[in-house]
């Protein structure tokens, strides 16, 4: 019977070097010296990260990002915040329908909806790409701000809630005093989830794109299509870095069952 | 509480959605089953009619079914294996499943153009053992698009199924073998008929995701086009939104399809019923 288990061991290895040696490869070829990515590099050196530095379309386009990720985080937790409370918190009727709505954005491809804002937000209600790119923004990371923190309501004992309102408090004031404080690690959480899905996207943006606006991963496609050098590598590097980062505080607010239960 | 204040809770986020997304897309979806003389679907038909889109839906289809077919083959045992560890084992190679998860697709699928790219890795190792004497094409085929998108999808099934096994319970295992039933038995009698509803779900998160990609079949695919690409090229490039329309549509009501169909049978094949 041990036999079988070190097989399933071993198929187990195989899948995870499936999964992480090519990030491997990448991180090492970020650090050759020539100008073309190969594995093993052949001499060492960090000349490439300094490239990134020198091209000015990924120092603009990065600023862009940043900007319509963490702009678009905060209306959409503005806009999803009340939402996720009303959803967990009470039951009413229409309350399956309001959750289809709400998740509507993850389940309609991002192609369809990236050509759509085109067509609408650009081309009928005439916005400037800019806007249209924030307002993209907010709907695709809606649904990931209503899930995460519905989910962290769903372990709050609504009963201290209603104890504070029996002593005289507030409803507004019960919910800034008692329920946030106690689902703070779950906002965080949502505001992390959903800046790597805004900040990671293409579908969307890739349509998004007009004279001097364009995202971080638009700008990497376009290189990717005139150059081959490692470049790209060594952006891919600091960008896992980033990821690492944010993964660690999500498992630390949170835990990992939000990915594991959904 | 007052019934009308919850409503008012969640009013700003309904807006939001119908003024932005919902009232666009069904004005995108209706317009394309009219012309000026009324109803119609001869623009649906025009397109099916053209060999160069029905082999583009093909290709899609079959890289889409074979990347899910792949995904369940390597992920169920693993999930499988990760399920039966210990908590701070479990824990960590779910953070090494999650990682790639999370990192930009741009990232990973570039990672495959260094790869199996005409000077990648795999073609250098194959030729420096002496394997083949010129290198392979992967890159740009239907083959590269297939195996970026389950390296994009494999730690999405392993991830969730990893959740339904941990709800089975280590007591009815347990019964199996005690009533005699192998490791192999207990897992392909036991497990599995128990992992059927969350495994169809998964595949349906695969399927769906692999059908619609962008990002991977426009970096690893080259010339190859899927459904996504074609999209992309009929609105930016040629400009025609009218059958960019139609596609956007198409991909709509396949997606929807499929993942009703594929609930209800998760929902037929739940042995707890």
């Amino acid at each position: 019977m041990q036999e079988k288990n070190r097989g399933l061991a071993l198929f187990t290895i195989l899948v995870f070097v499936f999964l992480l040696g090519p990030l491997l490869i990448i991180s090492l070829t970020s650090f050759e010296a020539g100008s073309i990515l190969k594995f093993p590099p052949e001499n060492y050196s960090l000349r490439w990260y300094e490239n990134i530095f020198k091209v000015e379309m990924f120092f603009t386009t990065f600023k862009t990002s940043i900007l319509v990720s963490l702009g678009g985080n905060l209306l959409a937790l503005l806009i999803g915040l009340p939402a996720a409370y009303a959803l967990s918190r009470f039951e009413f009727k229409g309350k399956n329908i309001l959750n289809a709505v709400f998740l509507s954005p993850i389940l309609i491809p991002g192609i369809v909806l990236g050509f759509t804002f085109l067509k609408f937000l650009v081309a009928a209600y005439q916005l400037p790409v800019y806007t249209a790119l924030f307002i993209g923004h907010t709907v695709i990371m809606l649904p990931f701000i209503i899930r995460v923190i519905a989910s962290s309501l769903s372990n709050f004992d609504f009963s201290i809630e209603e104890a504070a309102e029996s002593l005289g408090a507030s409803k507004i004031g019960t919910f800034f005093h008692v329920v946030l404080p106690n689902i703070k690690s779950g906002i965080l959480a949502a505001i992390m989830i959903a800046f790597l899905e805004s900040f990671n996207n293409v579908d969307i943006s890739v349509f998004l794109t007009g004279p001097g606006v364009s995202t971080f991963p638009i700008q990497m496609l376009t290189y990717v299509e005139n150059y081959f050098d490692p470049t790209i590598a060594a952006i891919s590097v600091l960008l896992m870095i980033l990821t690492a980062f944010f993964m660690f505080f999500v498992e630390r607010l949170m835990g990992l069952s939000y990915f594991t239960k959904r | 509480m007052k019934k009308r204040y919850i409503y008012l809770l969640a009013l700003p986020g309904v807006l939001f959605l119908a003024v932005f997304m919902i009232v666009p897309i069904i004005l995108t979806i209706g317009t394309t089953f009219f012309n000026e003389n009324g109803f119609t679907l001869k623009a649906y038909i025009d397109l099916f009619k053209d060999k160069y889109f029905t082999d583009i839906l093909l290709t899609t289809f079959k890289v889409s079914v074979v990347t899910t077919f792949i995904c369940i083959l390597l992920g169920f045992p693993a999930a499988y294996y990760i399920s039966k560890l210990g908590t701070k084992k479990k824990a960590f190679l779910l953070l090494l499943t999650i990682f790639p998860l999370l990192t930009s697709p741009v990232v990973r699928s570039f990672a495959w153009m260094v790869i199996i790219g005409k000077n990648g890795v795999i073609n250098k190792l194959l030729m420096g053992i002496g394997l083949i004497d010129y290198p392979l094409n992967i890159l740009y085929t239907p083959v590269a698009i297939m195996i970026g998108l389950v390296h994009l999808f494999l730690p999405l099934i392993i991830v969730s199924l990893v959740g339904v096994m941990e709800n089975i319970e280590i007591d009815v295992l347990n019964a199996a073998e005690s009533l005699g039933a192998s490791k192999m038995d207990v897992f392909l009698r036991v497990v599995v008929p128990l992992c059927v509803p969350g495994l169809v779900i998964g595949s349906i998160l695969v399927f769906v995701g692999s059908f619609t990609a962008y990002t991977t079949p426009a970096l690893l695919g080259g010339k190859q086009r899927v459904i996504s690409t074609f999209l992309y090229q009929n609105a930016i490039t040629l400009n025609d939104w009218q059958v960019a329309s139609i596609i956007a549509a198409i991909m709509i009501i396949i997606t929807f399809f499929v993942t009703t169909v594929m609930n209800l049978v998760a929902k037929k094949l739940n042995p707890k019923g």
